[in-house]
């Protein structure tokens, strides 16, 4: 028996038949990926659709009632979800450049969604509040993270309540019109918008509540005075 | 991640496809030499063959011992028995002067010194060819001498002919998990015996040439872990070991976790310290795929558990510091909701297939250390024991061997 013989051939061999079955692992993850992010392109779809079916019915609100107007509640379920599954892909996706595009366009749905929205409320008088929250991913801003833990909670107990968010340093000219409009600093982040105040820096849980109480109350009253 | 624990999470995942690839390309290319015998194997000559029970308060397993030396197929007068008592406080001297009155049989007392001390006192007293030594709590297959010494038989350049252990009467689910893995290591042996880098010679019937004694030395003290030292020496000799896997030795395993982890705090830090005393051998080309292969997996294996484990921790410890955060920023909530379940949230990322891919390869293992001992292909629940006990227990006799050896600290042989 040699005891010390070497086969390099079987070292070279194995290494290239690991090294295939590493790019069949990434391959099947590249594959699953991509179903993944056209998943997320579906539900981009149908919200583009759903909001242009929203802006034809309130186009046409002058010859229909409002009880016909039906997409909000849905279309709120799927910006949530397109939300949720685009945050999972940025944290577990490689592929940056199209992330980045679907995120931009999420973010131009959600403007859309909050005129829209915003409109059909002034016009029906449906009792919506809205909050825009602008936060940032640079510089770990844990209060960022704890101030979208406290607007998930919010979420949960106000169903009329609609949470925009927006991520500071998007490329995008309608983000960066908001930003000027509501005159929201990178160094003042987390930041939000509630009936047009202006709100920097962590706020709490009981000091939001308050706040969205109120306008669900003067909007119970701007409602009655009609 | 960062990027450095991407790099060293991806450089330890390729080591470790590496090594299991290279085990089954082993298999395939060495697959039609592995016997399974049937029945009793015979010989051309019976060579004289020592066989050294040590014991240490072993009254309870030491009789079945012995009798399974004496009920060995090998011809009965080429046998002869050293018993040693190493100290016991129990009746294992009683028990072993019962088995004075056989001729082949002598009995040794001594003061407690370890298991390396009563085996060379057995080595002292040796007066034939071959030698080895069965474990108090391990029981021979009455054909498992004649087939190892079948080895030697057609390859007298063998050095050492170790069995195959298989578990014996598993009560626990425990128990249950280590003869899956015991299955394991009778693929793993027999892989590294057909390359030439077996690096254990476990106590139950490894049974060696005197030679190795007499040219390389007895038993060292070897952070009592003296079956790993001595295979270690002899791979730096250039002295080959085989592996009979149709030699069978059945042994008892720990019934607790807590002596489960005891054992295995030896084991592990028995071999790492091994490793470090002979890490000259490590990358020399003399040595053979001991030395590209056999000491560089166990390098990679300790690696791999140490960061995986320590990734672990780092992912629970993210996980309670967001809960916390979550609490602190807007209270305890007891109204939590049952996530949805939506597949679009599995994370499908290389590493989910390369440790499908990994799992693989280990119940492959296991079944063909399976047919191995038994004959036939086969999963069974045991398999899954293996994973659960194994993948959540052994990271902790791991990190805690790795700690002793940074601290130096050795642990208690019992």
């Amino acid at each position: 028996m040699e005891n010390n013989k070497i086969d390099w051939k079987k070292y070279v061999i194995v290494f290239f038949i690991t090294s295939l079955l590493f790019i069949l692992a990434w391959y099947l993850s590249n594959y699953f990926s991509e179903k993944k992010l056209s998943q997320i392109k579906t539900i981009q779809n149908d919200i583009a659709l759903d909001i242009l079916s929203s802006e034809t019915q309130f186009s046409l609100l002058s010859e229909l009632s409002c009880k016909n107007i039906t997409a909000e509640s849905s279309l709120s379920k799927e910006l949530n979800e397109m939300g949720q599954k685009l945050e999972w892909g940025e944290d577990n996706i490689d592929d940056s450049s199209e992330l980045l595009y679907l995120r931009r366009y999420y973010s131009l749905l959600q403007i859309k969604d909050y005129l829209l929205l915003k409109n059909i409320s002034e016009r029906c008088g449906n009792k919506y509040a809205f909050i825009l929250y602008f936060y940032t991913d640079v510089d770990n801003c844990t209060e960022c993270k704890r101030q979208g833990i406290v607007l998930s909670s919010l979420r949960e107990k106000f169903p009329s309540l609609r949470v925009y968010s927006f991520d500071y340093s998007t490329n995008l000219s309608a983000i960066k019109s908001m930003l000027q409009i509501y005159k929201v600093e990178d160094t003042k982040l987390p930041a939000l918008v509630l009936d047009d105040e202006l709100l920097t820096g962590f706020r709490s849980i009981e000091e939001l509540e308050t706040k969205i109480e109120k306008s669900f109350a003067l909007k119970d009253e701007s409602k009655s005075k009609e | 991640m960062s990027t450095i624990s991407e790099v060293i999470f991806y450089v330890l995942t390729f080591l470790a496809v590496y090594v299991q690839v290279f085990f089954f390309v082993t298999f395939f290319e060495n697959n039609k030499k592995i016997q399974n015998r049937k029945g009793s194997t015979k010989l051309k000559k019976y060579k004289g063959v020592t066989i050294i029970v040590p014991a240490f308060n072993e009254e309870a397993t030491l009789c079945k011992t012995v009798r399974s030396i004496l009920n060995l197929n090998y011809q009965k007068d080429k046998i002869k028995i050293i018993l040693v008592n190493d100290g016991s406080k129990d009746n294992t001297l009683k028990m072993m002067n019962r088995f004075a009155k056989y001729p082949n049989i002598r009995v040794f007392n001594k003061e407690n010194g370890g298991k390396h001390t009563a085996l060379n006192l057995g080595l002292e007293n040796l007066e034939t060819e071959y030698v080895g030594c069965l474990d108090a709590d391990s029981i021979a297959d009455p054909d498992s001498l004649n087939r190892i010494m079948n080895v030697f038989e057609n390859d007298p350049t063998i050095m050492a002919v170790t069995p195959s252990i298989v578990v014996t009467e598993p009560k626990n689910l425990l128990q249950h998990a280590q003869r899956a893995e015991y299955f394991m290591m009778v693929f793993i042996k027999k892989m590294f015996g057909f390359m030439g880098g077996i690096h254990v010679t476990p106590g139950p019937l490894t049974i060696f040439n005197r030679k190795v004694f007499d040219n390389l030395g007895h038993y060292k003290e070897a952070h009592k872990t003296e079956d790993m030292e001595i295979a270690f020496r002899m791979q730096k000799n250039n002295y080959p070991i085989e592996q009979c896997n149709d030699a069978y030795v059945y042994t008892n395993t720990p019934p607790t976790v807590k002596k489960l982890f005891k054992q295995r705090l030896r084991w592990t830090y028995g071999g790492i310290n091994i490793m470090l005393d002979y890490k000259d051998m490590l990358f020399k080309k003399k040595y053979g795929n001991f030395s590209y292969f056999t000491i560089p997996t166990s390098v990679i294996s300790v690696f791999s558990i140490v960061f995986f484990v320590l990734k672990i921790i780092y992912d629970f410890g993210k996980f309670v510091a967001d809960q916390v955060l979550q609490i602190k920023t807007v209270g305890f909530s007891m109204s939590y909701t049952l996530p949805k379940i939506d597949l679009f949230f599995v994370d499908t990322g290389t590493f989910l297939f390369l440790s499908i891919l990994i799992y693989i390869f280990v119940i492959a293992s296991i079944m063909i250390g399976y047919k191995m001992v038994t004959g036939r292909y086969r999963i069974t629940k045991e398999f899954f024991y293996y994973f659960i006990f194994f993948v959540t227990i052994s990271p902790f006799w791991l990190s805690k061997a790795l700690y002793n050896t940074l601290t130096s600290r050795a642990p208690d042989w019992r």
